[in-house]
This record gives structure tokens, sequence and C-alpha cells, in this order.
């Protein structure tokens, strides 16, 4: 059988990038590299060098929000739209996630599990820190609460005060929605501001599960 | 001119950055900020009308257009498309540096006369303009401003140096 001699493939590296093809592709990052490979070639699992440029986000994620902005009559709507796309992300990213802890990734099945799953190791995949707190609400059996003092997504938005009650980190709650439905913890997940004298873009992430999530907890609880 | 140096008269106590105004392309005024209660105040008409004399006056020089920034530019004894217009207007009681971006828009700084670094102090303002009304998505090119991430983080940036 002949060798395929294209230039614009190599063999294929095995599991793990050797470190002469890692420096290669870390230094040129997104574009292609020498060797042609994009960054869909490379390996899923680098997740030390994959930083983005926050200007870059900060972009993107504005014309994303100015994109949802056309289609929508209202600041809920807005919201749900930006939670939809959080939704799309947080799908792709939990399956990124477990892929890459292998073997000693586990299946949460307890509230209090996958809500730190979420604050932790979610949040600093995505962020890079873990989320700031994690809080049950007194009043409500099936709601609890995760804050995050300065979202990364609300870094450089300052909301108008028209639409004083929008918080764009609806896109956030949309991704933990994702992740929690993926879990099979569905509940609803929205973005409230709650500043805070030395945090003035404070966000509280409000979770509200669906009854038969807390039915199910009883049962293993009593079992 | 003469209500260049209005706008800037003192009646308080020596500070180090008095007001930061940007002016957009056209030479519209797009935010006007006082970091001293001591100034005397201009109606927002009057503001507009300076910001507007100005740029004229900046832009001749640079781009041969009508009022100060223009007419600075050409009678630049230089080349006049090389002249990037006014940057430096000093007196008595102030001193304003004018910082013009590639796009045109223009940073004008009032501060104390003796007040070393102006240059600094304007291009971190553009660095916060480029970051929060730029990156904001609420915010519509050439229009007034009206970001608080701005005022905050502006304010953050003035006042402790004061």
């Amino acid at each position: 059988m002949n060798r395929e001699t294209s230039p614009f493939r190599t063999p294929s590296t095995g599991a793990s990038p050797t470190p002469k093809h890692a420096s290669l592709t870390a230094s040129t990052n997104l574009r292609y590299s020498l060797t042609r490979k994009s960054i869909y070639d490379r390996h899923l699992n680098r997740t030390k060098t994959s930083e983005l440029s926050k200007s870059a986000f900060a972009f993107l994620f504005g014309e994303m929000v100015q994109h949802a902005q056309k289609k929508v009559y209202g600041v809920q709507d807005l919201e749900k739209k930006l939670n939809q796309h959080g939704y799309a992300v947080g799908q792709r990213f939990l399956e990124l996630l477990l892929w890459r802890d292998g073997r000693t990734a586990k299946r949460e099945t307890r509230i209090l599990g996958i809500l730190q799953f979420i604050s932790h190791s979610l949040y600093r995949a995505i962020f890079q820190k873990a989320a700031d707190t994690l809080e049950k609400v007194r009043e409500n059996e099936d709601e609890y609460m995760i804050s995050d003092n300065d979202p990364l997504v609300n870094a450089y938005v300052s909301v108008p005060k028209e639409m004083s009650q929008l918080n764009c980190g609806a896109f956030i709650a949309g991704i933990i929605e994702a992740v929690l439905d993926g879990h099979c913890f569905p509940a609803k997940v929205t973005a409230h501001t709650a500043p805070s004298e030395l945090w003035p873009g404070r966000t509280v992430f409000l979770i509200k599960f669906e009854p038969d999530v807390l039915e199910r907890e009883a049962l293993r609880v009593g079992g | 001119m003469v209500m260049v140096i209005m706008a800037i008269q003192l009646t308080g106590i020596n500070r180090v950055v008095y007001a930061v105004l940007i002016l957009n392309k056209a030479g519209g005024l797009i935010y006007q900020r006082d970091f001293n209660p001591g100034l005397q105040k201009l109606s927002s008409n009057d503001y507009l009308i300076l910001a507007g004399t100005f740029h004229g006056q900046v832009s001749l020089a640079s781009a041969a257009r009508a009022q100060v920034h223009a007419i600075t530019s050409q009678i630049s004894p230089t080349n006049e498309t090389t002249s990037s217009g006014l940057e430096v207007l000093e007196s008595e009681n102030f001193v304003m540096r004018c910082f013009q971006t590639l796009t045109g828009t223009k940073f004008l700084v009032f501060a104390e006369p003796r007040q070393p670094n102006l240059d600094v102090v304007v291009r971190r303002v553009y660095e916060l303009y480029a970051d929060y009304v730029m990156k904001n998505p609420f915010y519509q090119i050439e229009m007034p401003i009206r970001s608080e991430g701005f005022d905050r983080h502006l304010a953050a940036y003035i006042k402790p140096h004061q």
C-alpha cells in the first residue's frame, strides 16, 4: 500500500502530542500552523495553552448580544435568547469536560454534588476560577444560588438604565442549565444582578429545580 | 479660546485633573465630566459649542476642514498633511492636552499647569474608552457615552490621584 504523501497531513501522533508538536501549535495558536493543522486537528485535552483573548471574547459576546437584541420584544425575551445560546455551549462543554476527566469522570447523582461540580470544576474550566459562593435559598426548598462577584461576560457590559432588569449573565445561566439537564437535574436557571459595595457587577444565578428532582433526592436520602 | 479659559477658571484648591472631554469624529461632544467641584459650570449647549469650535480648529490643522484644531493644523509652518493639529494648550491656570486617535476621536484632558505626564493620563483614558465603551454591546458608535462601567473606572483612575 502506498504511503500517503500529502503535505497537508502528518502521520498521527497518537493520544498525546509530542513536546515538539505542542510548542509548534502553541506559538501559532489558533491560526494554521506550519503543519497545516487547524484547531480541529488538535488534541481535545489541551487545556494549559488554550487560553483566549479576553478582548476577542468581549467583542464576540458583544456582537452576540447585539444580534440577539434585533429579534426580541423586551428584556425577558432577550435573556431567554442569551440563555438559549448559553445552553448550546453548555451541552457541548459538559461533554468535553467529562471526556477530559477520562476514567475519573463521575456522574453526579446528588443535588449537592452537581452544584459543587458546577461551581468548582465547570466554573474553573471556563473562567479559570471557582464561583464565589454556593448557597441554598432558605425560604424555598427547591432553590439554590451560585454567585459570581465579577462575571467575565459582564466585564465590559454596561446595561442602559431603561433595561436595568437585564443581566447578560443569562448566557452563563444557560450553560449551567444545560449542565444540570445533562446530569438529569432539570432546572430553570436565571441570572440576577445583586451588587455589593465592593463588587458592583456581582451576579447571582438562581437555580430552581423541577419538583421530581427533589422527589428523587428525598427517596435517596430515605433509602 | 475665551470659552475654553472660562470653563477652566478655578475657584477651588489646586487639584490635578479638572475635566475630561471626548469628541467624536464629527466634532460632537460625546462625553464630558468634571472632576473638581470648584470649576465654573457651563451650560450643556456651551459645551457642545466649545467642542465644535475646538474640533474645527484641530482638524483644519490635520485635514484642512474649519475652526481651533483645524486652524492650528493649517497654520502649521510644516507640510499641513503631516500636522496632527493642536496637542497642548497652556495657560496660567490650566493646561489642556488633546489626543487624537487614528480614527479621529479626540480626548481632551484639562489639568493643573504643572501636572506632569499628561500624555500618560490621556492614553489611559483612551484605553478605558476602548474597553468600557467600545466593547459595550449597548453603545452606539459616535453617540453620547452613557456607560456606567466607563464612569466608574474613569473615576477610579482619576480620583485617587487627586
